[in-house]
């Protein structure tokens, strides 16, 4: 069976093995460490990294989905033990409405805990709260000699932190305990801002970020000259029982998520050009308020607008489409403006850009998020792509910044060496933990991980 | 690996000094760097070659390879992929032959059946199996128009051509949906070390063009490629033209 990843390119056969329990996940292990050397085992989650991470060319994926139990819960604590393979979506139905939100959420809540730590995922409120791995009070860990080590920033740091943002290569991460964050209800407060052009984007949430927990603007990134970085920035917070309306109090953790409608297979290759995302990018920044302040809004209208629309990756028709997120440093805003105005003037389609200040970094040897800015936007495959984005990354690099290994599948080997300086950190732990390369996937051997 | 956007990480040049490896090499190089393997026989040039492919930005391997030694594609695919998977690889090793020798010495058409369909059915087929087992990857197979209707002048390196041709298009299809394609690319006259010296043919062309046709192919998932692309047409009505006709023809 092929797989891909979110941006369905570079498909790959494996033997996918559906797994329920540890003993399972230990028999797909013994099998792919006598199937010889080379070709090995990578963890799966629900796929939604872009490229391929969680794909494993002529060997075995571990689709984890199925371990997904709740195996404790403290309420006192705010603290969940929870299987690998269960969602953030579950997670969301389950405990919102015990006053209990997953502790950072990505842009869609189709994601496993597994997968959040393996990728160390941040969210709107990473100048905050920090990535998803700071939120992990301790992880088990099945390496590949059969061992489950429970592993802490406190206990073996080291494997912690190159589980903690490793794509799943140092082993099969088993069951987590995770600290949830405390919320009154399930409505956000929030504020949204529209600005000109970047230079007053990048103003306005240096000045005030701080005072919000969630912040992510989305820019246009088609619109050119003085309205370049014209963007919708939205901030909030979770809202206080009494800050609902009189009607709402009385259950004010009503939560729903579930999703609408899917994307049918259909669409053609070049249903997207620089007309139709120019269309749809004008109507979206009009509709937009100027400024408006202490708007209500639910968990998925504020945190997962996009996962109203089942499989909207189809619309990129059948080449796929890849997204390029990159940060740079403070200090280097003359870079981020440089990569979005070569992506501008490039004509290569791009609907929005999403623009993102982080706060802290952490120990993880591969963990993305660094002080800066972070900018992320879907681009579909066309010819001449693959130029414009090593070039783009040259930039980057030299400021000292880096792209994001959950979204990536082109990065150049040798770059992606100089993005990740504690990658040999990175190689050390492997290579204790996993000395004959049982587990590897396409993203460790087209990155000579 | 080949990532999202058809960039390769590695390359086997099997038949590492032929220009149109060579120029091949070149082309993804001007892209990216990459990892080359050069499989071919000893030699001053495959030195040279090795050299000039590092300077491009290539990390080089070399290892032996010999089409007359029957124990050499196992061997060669061994050690060209111990350290790695192979993304793409390019068979292009052959020889010409000489017409006049051919015509009157067994021995020297058995040789040249041996270097231009034994052994690269074998390699194909060597590698193939190490593919499969990758889940991915791609054989480029140099193939010729002389292989779509054997010419008098040149007829016993043609019906070699021929073979290895039907051999790796039937390879293609076995290997639908293991993740591994095949790519036969069939240039006519191509200005190169095999060529030197002989009367171009109608719309020569170059190594580098060959290359450019492989590259693209490669990236575009096609199965079979002519070089320049008009042979594709001239050869369909060459192989429907009545043979008293053809047997004159100026080619
Ligand atoms: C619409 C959309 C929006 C997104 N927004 C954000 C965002 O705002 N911020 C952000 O950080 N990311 C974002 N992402 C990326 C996503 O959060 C990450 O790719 C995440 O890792 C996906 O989790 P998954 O369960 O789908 O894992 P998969 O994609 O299946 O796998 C990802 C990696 O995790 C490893 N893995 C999975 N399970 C385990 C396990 N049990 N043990 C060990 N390793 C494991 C895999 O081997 C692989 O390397 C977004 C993705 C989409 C599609
Ligand atoms: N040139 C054309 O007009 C033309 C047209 C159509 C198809 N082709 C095909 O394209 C391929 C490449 O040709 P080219 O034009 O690049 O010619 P080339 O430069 O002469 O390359 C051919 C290579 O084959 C190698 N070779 C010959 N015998 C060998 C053996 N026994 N073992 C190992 N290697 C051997 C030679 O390597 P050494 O260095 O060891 O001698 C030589 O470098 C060939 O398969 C050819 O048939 C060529």
């Amino acid at each position: 069976m092929a797989l891909t990843g979110w941006g369905r390119t570079a498909p790959t056969p494996a033997l996918v093995e559906r797994v329920r329990d540890e003993a399972d996940v230990r028999e797909v292990l013994a099998e792919a460490a006598a199937g010889g050397p080379g070709r090995g085992v990578v963890p799966r989650g629900l796929a939604r990294s872009y490229g391929d991470a969680a794909q494993n060319a002529g060997g075995h994926v571990l689709d984890m989905t199925g371990v997904d139990r709740v195996l404790d819960v403290d309420l006192a604590a705010a603290e969940v033990e929870v299987e690998a393979g269960i969602s953030l979506d579950r997670l969301m139905d389950l405990f919102v409405p015990l006053g209990m939100f997953v502790p950072v959420t990505p842009g869609t809540r189709y994601v496993t805990v597994g997968g959040a730590i393996a990728a160390d995922i941040h969210g709107k409120n990473h100048h905050v709260a920090g990535s998803f791995s700071q939120h992990v009070r301790w992880l088990d860990l099945l390496t590949a000699d059969g061992q489950v080590r429970r592993v802490s920033p406190d206990s073996d740091a080291d494997l912690f932190w190159a589980t903690a943002g490793g794509m799943g290569l140092t082993g099969v991460i088993l069951r987590a305990r995770v600290r949830m964050k405390p919320i009154e209800s399930s409505q956000t407060l929030v504020d949204t801002d529209r600005t000109p052009d970047l230079d007053s984007l990048m103003t306005l949430l240096t000045e005030t970020d701080h005072l919000y927990d969630y912040s992510v603007a989305w820019i246009d990134c088609v619109a050119k000259g003085a309205r370049m970085g014209r963007s919708v920035l939205t901030r909030g917070r979770f809202a206080r029982r009494d800050e609902l309306p009189a009607r709402r109090q009385a259950d004010p953790l009503r939560y729903s998520g579930s999703v609408k409608l899917s994307v049918p297979d259909v669409f053609p290759p070049r249903l997207l050009n620089i007309a139709t995302v120019s269309a749809f990018n004008e109507v979206w920044y009009r509709k937009a308020p100027k400024r408006k302040r202490d708007q209500l809004q639910s968990i998925p209208t504020f945190f997962h607008p996009l996962d109203g629309v089942g499989a909207w990756n189809r619309i990129y028709g059948p080449r796929g489409f890849v997204q390029y997120q990159v940060t740079v440093p403070f200090g280097h805003e003359e870079t981020m403006r440089r990569v979005l105005e070569r992506i501008a003037t490039s004509g290569h389609a791009s609907f929005l850009a999403v623009l993102k200040r982080f706060g802290e970094g952490n120990p993880g040897m591969l963990s993305y998020p660094s002080p800066g800015w972070t900018l992320a936007l879907d681009i579909p495959v066309v010819a001449g792509l693959a130029r414009l984005l090593d070039e783009l990354d040259e930039q980057v690099v030299d400021v000292g910044g880096r792209t994001y290994l959950a979204k990536d599948s082109r990065v150049r080997p040798e770059v992606f060496e100089r993005m990740y300086p504690r990658i040999d950190d990175f190689r050390a732990v492997r290579a204790r933990v996993d000395p004959d390369g049982v587990f590897t996937s396409d993203l460790a051997r087209r990155l000579e991980l | 690996m080949i990532d999202a956007l058809g960039s390769v990480g590695s390359l086997l040049l099997v038949g590492g000094t032929s220009d149109i490896a060579v120029a091949t090499a070149r082309r993804y190089l001007q892209e990216r760097p990459l990892r080359v393997v050069l499989a071919a026989r000893d030699s001053a040039r495959r030195t040279t070659v090795a050299e000039e492919l590092r300077t491009a930005g290539a990390t080089v391997e070399v290892v032996d390879f010999d089409a007359e030694d029957p124990k050499s594609p196992e061997r060669m695919v061994a050690e060209a992929t111990a350290g790695g998977d192979v993304d793409v690889a390019v068979v292009a090793f052959g020889q010409l032959g000489e017409p006049e020798r051919l015509a009157h010495d067994p021995d020297a058409v058995a040789a040249l059946a041996r270097v231009n369909y034994v052994a690269p059915v074998v390699v194909g087929t060597v590698l193939a199996e190490r593919m499969r087992a990758q889940g991915h990857g791609v054989i480029v197979a140099l193939s010729s128009v002389a292989g779509e209707r054997p010419r008098a002048s040149n007829f016993v390196y043609g019906s070699t051509k021929s073979g290895m041709d039907a051999f790796y298009s039937g390879l293609a299809d076995s290997l639908a949906g293991t993740g591994v394609s095949v790519l036969v690319v069939r240039p006519g006259f191509v200005r190169s070390k095999m060529t030197e010296g002989l009367p171009e043919a109608p719309l020569a062309t170059t190594p580098e063009a060959v290359a450019e046709a492989i590259v693209t192919g490669v990236r575009r998932g096609r199965h079979t490629v002519w070089v320049p692309g008009a042979m594709r047409w001239i050869m369909s009505g060459l192989r429907h033209t009545p043979r008293v006709l053809f047997r004159r023809l100026p080619i």
